[in-house]
């Protein structure tokens, strides 16, 4: 196996890229707009009609779509072919605590396999690979894209999905794996218990790491190859486009490259919503040009970035994205789950609390920690210690069903969280991962 | 007869409960009896003071209080005095959620009960004989 997953398509003209998503968005605008009422709604209410979508330098005619949309038309609203022809659905935590569920069809799973796949051969991956996929199986996306993407390489895969680390080390000693797929902060952790067990970096087989979910800094890159003695590339990807492998980095470790014949990338101005040139910063807007299930028009990602068409040693000519510089609205990524603060203050409203919290996150020896402050009412207070933690915990269990993660609950004394101008400081986040 | 605790919640910080008492202090009432049950995280501070509604005046600002009944039984401050009350509420199979004892001397030891059930204990208490204090009492301690 080569250099590239996809030759032809990677290293694909300018102007090829360009034909194929010319071609392609004028048939998914007729084919939204035909299946998709909620979107044919928007559309009309925009006065744009699929007609008037001729090429790619149309798609500024077109209207966005947030998440809050994706709240509305919960759970089939945005659903763009029979449910009989979906394979599979993927699901994340929206704002306000209804999930995203985004559908799949066999052709949805298979382009996205291939995108994972792209972004192994690019860490070096070829069949002869021993690929240990540590994301999580299940609703989240990352186990079963990266799982997939090994698959159509042809990599021994060790599906592991997360946690349990002393059986990761065993599998990654005894079994030889060469390329590890997990969180970068799981990364890190996995090297730091090593380490501890004894290991040098020169002990293991590992070569390459494909690392995601959440943001993390080039420090971070540096102090994970270091432990792991490997070379750790960054993968990006949502659920509502499809999960990872939407862009993905290449031997030059300097941005990921988009890829662009599935996913068209705009840069707009988060306030006004208006497109912004090449290198200039803005919220990343994403279009899937052939996705069938859950074919998502202009999808606003809330991610800040910059997109670069600088040409890249590695010889790909599809679009680079940098990391994601930070987020134009308040979601966090804690151990790779978003969390919104309104999902927070909606579990304390459902259990009669006040919305006077404070949510802090740190990340300590890697791992990230959720601590959330909450400022008991007097009728709540009980003079038995046992009752107060009997509430903290039933707190901590509804967060955690809320969330998918689990934090640990403070009561606190009323008005004891500080508030700046008289409005409380929601969010503590100690993290530092962007500048 | 049951007598007014105070509970108040305290957060386990430097200088929380120095502050809950400061305001006790400043308020002139004088207390009879403390304690607190503390966690890594908060304290529960309960206390027996000479004018309940006064002291829940000041408190109420700062922090969550509120009273709780329990009973307050006097002891010869002699062995054994102690284990004789509890064993009459154990048998009357009345809870005890907490307790805490101080003396005050030549006025005798105390005991502060918090049970499941006031009135049983009261009864029990009496029916043996073993006088439970009142508010008046409190005060005039």
């Amino acid at each position: 196996m080569g250099k590239y997953f996809q030759p032809e398509i990677e290293t694909a003209s300018r102007e090829e890229i360009i034909r194929i998503q010319n071609e392609k968005i004028v048939k998914q605008v007729k084919h939204v707009y035909e299946n998709v009422e909620y979107y044919r709604n928007m559309m009309d209410e925009k006065g744009v009609k699929p007609e008037d979508i001729k090429s790619i330098e149309d798609i500024h005619k077109l209207p966005f779509l947030s998440k809050a949309d994706l709240r509305d038309a919960y759970p089939y609203g945005l659903l763009g072919c029979d449910l009989k022809d979906c394979v599979r659905i993927q699901s994340t935590s929206g704002t306000t605590g209804r999930r995203v569920v985004a559908f799949y069809t066999q052709k949805d799973i298979d382009l996205w396999e291939e995108c994972c796949a792209r972004a192994i051969v690019a860490a070096g991956g070829t069949d002869e690979d021993v690929c240990q996929v540590c994301y999580g199986y299940g609703l989240f996306t990352g186990g079963p894209g990266l799982n997939g993407g090994s698959h159509k390489v042809g990599c021994l895969t060790l599906p592991m999905s997360s946690g349990n680390t002393d059986r990761q080390i065993q599998f990654m000693m005894d079994l030889d794996a060469t390329i590890l797929c997990c969180t970068p902060s799981y990364a890190a952790y996995i090297g730091e218990t090593l380490a501890e067990k004894g290991y040098k970096p020169e002990d293991n087989k590992l070569k390459a790491g494909i690392f995601g979910a959440e943001p993390w800094t080039e420090e971070m890159r540096q102090s994970i190859e270091k432990s792991l003695g490997i070379k750790a590339y960054d993968i990006y990807g949502l659920t509502e486009s499809s999960g990872p492998g939407v862009a993905f980095e290449c031997e030059e470790q300097s941005g990921m490259h988009i890829n662009e014949d599935h996913f068209y990338a705009e840069i707009i101005n988060p306030e006004t919503g208006e497109v912004l040139p090449e290198g200039e910063k803005g919220e990343l807007v994403f279009t899937s040009l052939d996705k069938e299930g859950f074919p998502l028009l202009r999808y606003r990602t809330r991610d800040i970035c910059v997109l670069s068409r600088k040409k890249c040693s590695c010889g790909r000519t599809h679009v680079k994205m940098a990391k994601p510089m930070g987020r134009s609205d308040d979601m966090m990524i804690i151990r790779g789950v978003n969390v919104f603060p309104s999902q927070i203050e909606t579990v304390l409203l459902n259990e009669g609390y006040a919305p006077n919290y404070q949510i802090i996150v740190d990340r300590v020896r890697n791992n990230d920690t959720l601590d959330v402050n909450i400022e008991l009412l007097p009728e709540q207070f009980s003079d038995k210690v046992s009752d107060i933690q009997a509430r903290e915990k039933a707190l901590e269990a509804a967060m955690r069903t809320m969330l998918g993660i689990g934090p640990k609950v403070h009561l606190v004394a009323p008005k004891s969280i500080v508030r700046s101008e008289g409005k409380a400081v929601r969010v503590i986040d100690k993290r530092k991962l962007h500048d | 007869m049951a007598i007014k605790q105070i509970s108040a919640f305290v957060e386990n910080r430097q200088g929380s409960l120095s502050e809950t008492i400061k305001m006790i202090a400043e308020t002139g009432v004088n207390m009879r009896a403390l304690s607190i049950a503390d966690t890594k995280e908060f304290g529960i501070l309960r206390l027996i003071v000479s004018d309940t509604d006064k002291a829940v005046e000041a408190l109420k600002n700062d922090t969550i209080v509120t009273t709780t009944e329990v009973i307050a039984v006097k002891m010869d401050d002699k062995e054994g005095t102690l284990y004789t009350i509890l064993k009459v509420l154990e048998d009357a199979k009345i809870d005890i959620d907490y307790s805490y004892a101080f003396t005050g001397f030549e006025k005798g030891a105390y005991v502060i009960v918090r049970v499941s059930d006031v009135a049983a204990a009261e009864k029990v208490l009496a029916d043996q004989g073993i006088k439970t204090l009142n508010d008046v009492d409190i005060k005039e301690l």
